[in-house]
């Protein structure tokens, strides 16, 4: 029997019927995301890369065509998806452990000492060790985004979805968190689907590049990304991947010009 | 050293010196104590100077002298009527206000068809309506606490609504992605994020629910600050009147910094943090 893909899109199309009128946000995407592949995608401003990402999550219905999650079409919210947002967005009033533990506890209606457990071990893993019973207004953007990583990978999702997670971050902060996921990421590897403006990012992080048209939008090419794992700190300088940023940038630019 | 530089000792000896009163001036309340001061005094000496009469403007030392005839148990009857409405309407209007809310914020259709509704009642003038609610409710409390709860429970309806809906997309779209049940993003996510609000709506609230219960006693009553206001402008009274006046500010006062301060106790982490 053939494994099936993590994620399909098939021909899928998304319009929203706002009060102003007809957006077509997404016409005829098509592409598949393997089992613990990370695919970055790429794509101008409003090409309708978050709205890819709610229909993964199945938080929004497509209008037409399909998507479908390890075979199986969505139709719902599914639990085995953790999400990432641009903002952290954190409960303030609540300690880090318990934003943390925060799924679980919405979810059931309680945590038990080995969501507590779990909580601690991501929040090592994610470097925030001795943190847990700090509020969130008492860490810097990159440490809540951090929290934020651990929260959406608590209930051990086979998908994690992420949407600009580092674009509110500076620079520096935004490369140490790039070199952090490589590490996350090849500990325990995830089918991730990673929304960037970033070029250079992309081609540091990701298997494979998916970039988009403007809207609306479309598959315009998916590009690999010729560098072995793992990778690390050099692999930022490697000829590879500073070819293939320069390539997406010229991509980008192309269809800005257009 | 200083007296090799004595252009420069005068400015230094009081500089030593400016900061001391410049911190006790700063210092919370004090500002605010001495303009209340200043306003007795200048009130005083304008009432004895200009020679007004006492049925236009008492003088503040008429006024303080009716304290003490009236009695501390007269006053303690009379404060403690009004407070008693004004808490219980106040407690009404947080019971219906903030379900209410919930139920807007839930409910589109409920928002359509209720919330204009509210507007409407929000609109009239419940000062109007209030004989009404006596004639129907007859005496005693009920009433009283009627009216007062339609006087303050608006603002926190609006504010309350407002609130759960301020909430972050995103922890809404978490909420949805866990599949959760509904009643757990009101109570772990939209409330708590509300809660601001609910108290900016509080203490608007408070306050409004003293001139409710007052409103209530000018139409009906035998008992409370407002009724003893109204008794002693009938009997011209009026240092009397003033009396009654200073008590139910000082009551206004006192309920809204109570609701600062359980909000201060309670959700400490709802307040603007100082940096
Ligand atoms: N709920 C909605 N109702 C109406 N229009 C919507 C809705 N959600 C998204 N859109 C529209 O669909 C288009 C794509 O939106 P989307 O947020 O997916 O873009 P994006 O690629 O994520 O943009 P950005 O890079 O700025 O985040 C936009 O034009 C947006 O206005
Ligand atoms: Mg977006």
């Amino acid at each position: 029997m053939e494994i099936p893909a993590a994620i399909r899109f098939d021909r899928l199309g998304q319009v929203f019927e706002t009060g102003s009128g007809r957006v077509e946000a997404l016409r005829n995407v098509s592409f598949e995301v393997a089992r613990h592949e990370f695919l970055a995608v790429l794509g101008p401003s409003g090409c309708g890369k978050s709205t890819l990402l709610r229909m993964i999550a199945g938080l929004l219905e497509p209008t037409s065509g399909a998507v479908e999650v390890f075979g199986r079409r969505v139709t719902g919210p599914r639990e085995d998806i953790g999400i990432v947002f641009q903002k952290p967005t954190l409960l303030p009033w609540a300690t880090i452990e318990d934003n943390v533990v925060f799924p679980v506890r919405h979810k059931r209606g309680r945590v038990g000492s080995h969501d507590r457990d779990r909580a601690q071990e991501l929040l090592r893993m994610v470097g925030l060790e001795g943190f847990g019973k700090r509020l969130p207004d008492e860490l810097s953007g990159g440490m809540q985004q951090r929290v934020g990583i651990a929260r959406a990978l608590h209930m051990d999702p086979d998908i994690l979805l992420m949407d600009e997670p580092f674009s509110a971050l500076d620079a520096l902060t935004r490369e140490e968190m790039g070199f952090d996921l490589l590490r996350i990421f090849g500990e325990r590897p995830k089918t991730v689907v990673f929304i960037t403006h970033s070029v250079s990012e992309a081609a540091l992080l990701a298997d494979r590049v998916l970039v988009m048209t403007g809207r609306p939008g479309s598959v315009l090419t998916e590009l690999p990304v010729p560098v072995a794992r793992p990778r690390g700190r050099e692999t930022i300088k490697d000829p590879a991947v500073t070819e293939l940023a320069a390539h997406l940038r010229d991509l980008l630019l192309q269809r800005d010009a257009a | 050293m200083s007296l090799s530089m004595p252009d420069f000792s005068q400015p230094e000896s009081t500089k030593g010196k400016r900061p001391d009163l410049r911190r006790i001036l700063a210092a919370p309340g004090v500002a605010a104590i001495l303009t209340i001061l200043g306003t007795v005094a200048l009130w005083e000496l304008a009432a004895r100077t200009l020679n007004i009469p006492s049925y236009l403007l008492p003088a503040p030392s008429s006024i303080f002298s009716t304290f003490p005839s009236i009695g501390a148990e007269r006053w303690a009857g009379h404060v403690w009527a009004t407070l008693r409405v004004a808490l219980l309407g106040f407690g009404l209007a947080i019971a219906i206000a903030i379900p209410l809310a919930i139920a807007l914020v839930r409910s589109p259709a409920l928002n359509r068809t209720l919330y204009p509704l509210l507007v409407i009642v929000q609109s009239t003038p419940v000062v109007a309506i209030a004989p009404i609610i006596i004639v129907v409710l007859g005496a005693g409390d009920a009433p009283r606490i009627v009216i007062t709860t339609l006087i303050c429970f608006f603002p926190m309806v609006v504010s309350t609504a407002t609130g759960l809906a301020a909430t972050p997309p995103e922890l809404i779209e978490l909420s949805r992605s866990l599949r959760a049940p509904g009643f757990r993003e009101i109570t772990q996510i939209r409330l708590p994020f509300a809660v601001p609000y609910i108290f900016s709506a509080l203490k608007i609230s408070v306050t409004l629910a003293v001139i409710g219960a007052v409103v209530a006693e000018f139409c009906a009553s035998d008992a409370g600050v407002g009724y003893f206001i109204q008794f002693s402008t009938s009997m011209f009274k009026l240092p009397q009147a003033w009396a009654g006046l200073f008590v139910l500010a000082a009551m206004s006062l006192a309920l809204f910094q109570a609701v600062s301060w359980a909000q201060k106790l309670l959700f400490p982490w709802s307040l603007p943090r100082k940096r």
